[in-house]
């Protein structure tokens, strides 16, 4: 492939900026299917968090209290997924898909007075003596905080997945509910939690796109990316490194076809802009083939309904 | 916000020249926009949605207006506009290429009702006009202003799909900037949508990696200039609206659609009984396209420059296509002194000599 | 404390009940978000739900659309259900009814200007191809190399918009149209149109195909092996296997099947409501048609109930924005809000609310 002009250290600076949105949202939907829940509702729950982190930027000034508040959009909206899967036992697809729907109309009608608007910059840091690398450092280690905070969260949830109680609960609960129940854990309280956790972070990954990565607030501004998220999941096996390594993969292609592009490749534009989507599905195909749906990881009780006395 | 109170001064103003003694009629006339995104898209639909307030303004009791957003093109869109004229409208603009079909349609079976598609090119009916702006005009201006801000020499382009309107722009940009910088270099990056904001942020990022210091967007959100205010020393223009939030760098001037002034028109045509079916291709002249405020981030003398060339626009004195032009392959296309015909540039689909790329199809 | 009971078979009353139950109780909080917006309440319900039905101006019109947007939504729903009882998931059915009027429309512009016939009958098939293809690669994936069919089908729908948009600025372009994009209009080739069969009620082979398809899944659901299959395998997938069910075959048929259905709802909307392909030729109908799956509770009858009620809500939520000047977001947000009512009263038909001391076991 022809890589002329392409400098891979600016490539790889730029890509981490671009996959931290579908980053974070992805992590949420992590922890929410390792309970057994799937919530297509993602995009929606981006959106709302994309307006709410705006807007309370906007009005405060502060983008660190805009990302608690797209966070809290995000998991606000999350309630009513938690509300009609868990206590009212309602079909999943069916609701998250709702939620997309509800959370984009819902979005907009808060934004209306929020089009054209400038959010307060947020601050880049640089990052102590890794910054005074030559060359790499000041490219790799000077982003915004989130940025970091989204790489410190990959490692958090591996990690309390992995060695924590609660991640054992949570893995639990995801695997059988059945017999975590049996055992006594509030099944339908965990889930109500992991579906909140994932409902802030898809609403923190909205603001980033809102608040960094674009600055502006729009109708219908992630524009899919909710989607991709809820792919990239899937594409992880369910393993947050994984996860890691999808969006910046993702990402990293979606830069790097326009990189092509802006550089005066000779491959034809619509090979490129399909680009993303084809090399993860054979990505994809490439890590899953020859092993059995166990060993892919996935949930057993994933998109389950729970109910006591069944 | 600043960009609503400027285009409401300029429709006021443009409304009072207009000034015109009363209709007879004493009902008022129902007027309904058809809108492909939503208004709060704050680029083509909150524009077209500008005139439309703007004949609100302007006719005040003598009007309603009605609207109706983010209609699909296709199957929708018929539906919808059968609805209007159903309701009773009686002029209903349709804001997007994609409506050509329903709109002429539907315009076949209301024959009393009037029909103004945006962009398009059938009248197939006595009662369809068509309206679009020559937006190559102001991208004259802005190649310009590029062509003499730019250190590294290398302008770039985001597109959105490769379509005559784009690549009219793309040229047009193009020539202007190699006549006042012939080392100037231009690079297109086409998005394939036309609105994803992170996508446009991407590509003005790829583009600024890339030795480019001046971006032009043909997409309509604001990503691009956020991207540019990243790195210093990098410009762009305001596109669609006036953008003017990102004043005065790295927004440096911008280039407005102002819907306003052939909104109120053709609204008084049909108060006055003067309405007729007609193709309606208007510019910097008529105040359709418009080039907003030239920051003090431009030297005097560019800005002068651009300003002179506005003026030679608007008096027609000047075509931003007179030739000699060739095609990207070197056949010619205009001879000397010789001025492209609409039908060529509403048909264009080759880049000029001196462009690198291709254009996908 | 209050409990739920398992009911051992759904409840007739409350299956019947509960729509009606939630259309109430969306209407009360709609109204309360219509009033929040300063519109009146009455008059927003009153607009979408029985306008479209009842209202002198619109009815003639509005009802038989009713059909016309429904009928994708329903063919789409019944393919798709077919597989959601087998826990096949295919989310991509946007790609495959993007696919199916790609190779319809390839079909028939290949005939052009030639007529037949067998022209129409041709494209049919190829439609039926195009997104019976488009779901075999999420399917022959996922039975050969094991690879998850949500994330394939899903990424897939991007893959076809960008070759539909491909498609749209080059192959298919019409070449008689000044280099605009989009492709000739298959309405005004007779060959290849797909009209309305009788006047005034809105059919045309697209909804005869979905009523078809509807009766079609009824009877293998309730007399066929397969269907048997299929219920089986979505209930107890162990037992499936010791019943001799081959699960690599089941995701083959139903993958294919519901490709098979988007793909026809492709190429009757193309060669019907909408005309060309263009670059925005899809509009959603592939994920709304996922909700109206579940919403009918993945039964043909309930789907067809399903998708005309959310064919009201577009057409009512049509006529309350440009009536009552309601935003359009303002619709999608009553909509997700009639689609929560609609799941969670759905609770009531499956168990009965009980006061404690009921057992537990």
């Amino acid at each position: 492939m022809d890589l002329g002009g392409i400098n891979p250290v600016l490539l790889l600076a730029s890509l981490m900026v671009a996959s931290t949105p579908i980053l974070l949202a992805a992590l949420g939907e992590l922890v929410v299917e390792k309970a057994g829940v799937l919530n297509l509702g993602v995009e929606g729950m981006m959106i709302v968090g994309a307006i709410c982190g705006f807007a309370v930027a906007v009005e405060t000034g502060s983008p660190a209290l805009g990302f608690i508040g797209g966070a809290v959009g995000g998991a606000g909206l999350a309630v009513v997924f938690a509300v009609l899967t868990q206590v009212l036992l309602a079909n999943q697809v069916a609701t998250g898909l709702a939620l997309t729907l509800f959370g984009l109309g819902f979005s907009a009608l808060i934004g209306q007075g929020y089009i054209g608007i400038r959010p307060p910059a947020t601050a880049r840091i640089e990052v102590p003596l890794l910054f005074e690398i030559p060359y790499v450092g000041p490219i790799l280690f000077r982003h915004d905080l989130m940025v970091y905070v989204s790489l410190g969260l990959v490692a958090a949830i591996w990690l309390v997945l992995r060695y924590t109680r609660t991640g054992l609960v949570l893995r639990a609960v995801g695997e059988s509910h059945d017999a975590a129940h049996a055992l006594g854990y509030k099944v339908v309280r965990i889930r109500i939690l992991a579906i909140l956790f994932g409902g802030a972070m898809a609403g923190l990954g909205g603001a980033y796109l809102s608040l960094i990565r674009v600055p502006q607030w729009t109708e219908g501004m992630t524009a899919g990316a909710g989607w991709i998220a809820l792919a990239l999941v899937v594409f992880a096996s369910w393993r947050p490194w994984r996860v890691l390594l999808g969006a910046y993969l993702f990402g990293g292609i979606a830069v790097l076809q326009l990189n092509l592009q802006a550089a005066g490749s000779k491959i034809p534009v619509e090979y490129l802009s399909m680009s993303p989507y084809l090399i993860t599905i054979l990505v994809l195909v490439l890590i899953s083939s020859g092993r059995s749906r166990a060993a892919l990881n996935a949930p057993a009780s994933l998109g389950k309904p729970f109910h006591a006395s069944t | 916000m600043k960009r609503r109170t400027l285009l409401a001064t300029a429709a006021l103003g443009l409304g009072l020249g207009l000034a015109s003694p009363l209709a007879a009629q004493d009902e008022p006339i129902k007027v309904g926009f058809v809108y492909v995104g939503p208004i709060g898209d704050g680029g083509w639909t909150y524009q077209h949605d500008q005139g439309r307030l703007a004949v609100e303004e302007h006719f005040g009791d003598r009007v309603e207006t009605i609207y109706q957003e983010s209609v699909p093109e296709g199957a929708d869109a018929e539906r919808v506009l059968t609805q209007m004229a159903l309701s009773g409208a009686d002029l209903i603009f349709t804001t997007s290429f994609g409506y050509m079909d329903a709109t002429n349609n539907v315009a076949a079976r209301f024959p009393d009702v009037k029909f103004e598609h945006a962009t398009g090119y059938t009248r197939a009916h006595p009662n369809v006009s068509t309206y679009d702006a020559r937006f190559y005009e102001g991208r004259a201006v802005l190649g310009t202003i590029a062509g003499r801000m730019t250190q590294s020499n290398k302008i770039g382009y985001i597109g959105s799909f490769p379509i005559p309107e784009v690549i009219q722009g793309i040229n047009s940009t193009y020539l202007h900037a190699k006549k006042v910088n012939p080392d100037v270099e231009i690079a297109v990056v086409w998005a394939y949508t036309w609105f994803d904001p992170a996508k446009e942020a991407d590509a003005a990022r790829a583009l600024i990696e890339q030795g480019v210091d001046v971006i032009l967007a043909h997409t309509d959100s604001t990503a691009p200039l956020a991207e540019a205010e990243k790195t210093p020393g990098v410009i762009g223009f305001g596109q669609a609206s006036d953008m003017a939030e990102y004043k005065p760098s790295p927004r440096v001037s911008s280039i407005i659609d102002n819907w306003a002034p052939y909104y109120i028109k053709r609204v008084q045509d049909v108060l006055d009984g003067t309405w007729e079916s007609q193709a309606t291709w208007a510019g910097i002249a008529e105040g359709e396209v418009v080039i907003g405020e030239i920051t003090e981030a431009v030297p005097t003398e560019v800005k002068a420059e651009a300003e002179a060339l506005i003026e030679a626009i608007a008096t027609g004195e000047y075509h931003p296509f007179t030739g000699p032009i060739n095609r990207q392959d070197g056949t010619p296309w205009l001879a000397e002194g010789e001025v492209a015909s609409d039908e060529d540039l509403l048909g264009m689909t080759f880049y000029v000599e001196g462009i690198t790329g291709e254009i996908p199809n | 404390m209050i409990r739920l009971e398992r009911r051992p078979t759904p409840s007739r009353f409350w299956t019947v009940a509960t729509p009606l139950l939630a259309v109430g109780l969306t209407m009360i909080a709609g109204g309360l978000m219509f009033a929040a917006l300063g519109k009146d309440p009455v008059l927003a319900i009153r607009t979408i739900f029985f306008d479209p039905l009842f209202n002198p101006q619109f009815a003639a019109y509005s009802r038989p659309q009713l059909l016309v947007k429904a009928g994708p939504l329903i063919l789409i729903a019944v393919g798709l259900s077919l597989g959601f009882r087998a826990g096949v998931w295919n989310i991509g059915a946007e790609g495959q009814y993007i696919m199916g009027a790609l190779f319809a429309g390839g079909v028939g512009l290949a005939f052009f200007p030639a007529s037949g016939w067998y022209i129409f009958p041709l494209m049919v098939l190829a439609g039926a191809l195009g997104g019976w293809l488009w779901a075999m690669i999420p399917a022959i994936l996922r039975t050969r190399f094991n690879t998850n069919e949500i994330l394939v089908s899903l990424l897939l729908v991007y893959v076809a918009q960008q070759l539909l948009s491909a498609m749209a600025v080059g192959r298919m372009r019409n070449p008689e149209g000044g280099g605009f994009p989009g492709s000739r209009n298959f309405a005004q080739y007779p060959a290849a149109s797909n009209p309305e069969l009788i006047a005034g009620t809105g059919m045309h082979w697209g909804v005869v195909t979905a009523f078809i398809a509807v009766i079609f899944a009824y009877v293998l659901l309730q007399r066929h092996l397969i269907g048997f299959q299929i219920r089986l395998t979505g209930q107890a997938p162990r037992a499936a296997r010791f019943a001799g069910v081959a699960p690599a075959r089941l995701v083959i048929f139903c993958l294919g099947m519901s490709g098979l259905t988007a793909g026809l709802a492709g190429m009757f909307e193309l060669t019907g409501p909408a005309g060309r392909i263009s670059i925005d030729f899809n509009s959603g109908y592939g994920f709304t048609a996922i909700i109206v799956a579940f919403l009918g509770r993945l039964h043909p009858f309930g789907i067809v109930l399903a998708g005309l009620l959310m064919a009201l809500t577009y057409i009512g939520g049509e006529l309350a924005q440009f009536m009552l000047g309601v935003p359009s977001a303002a619709i999608q947000a009553f909509q997700g809000m009639l689609l929560f009512f609609l799941l969670a009263v759905d609770l009531l038909s499956n168990f009965r609310i009980r006061l404690a001391r009921a057992k537990t076991t």
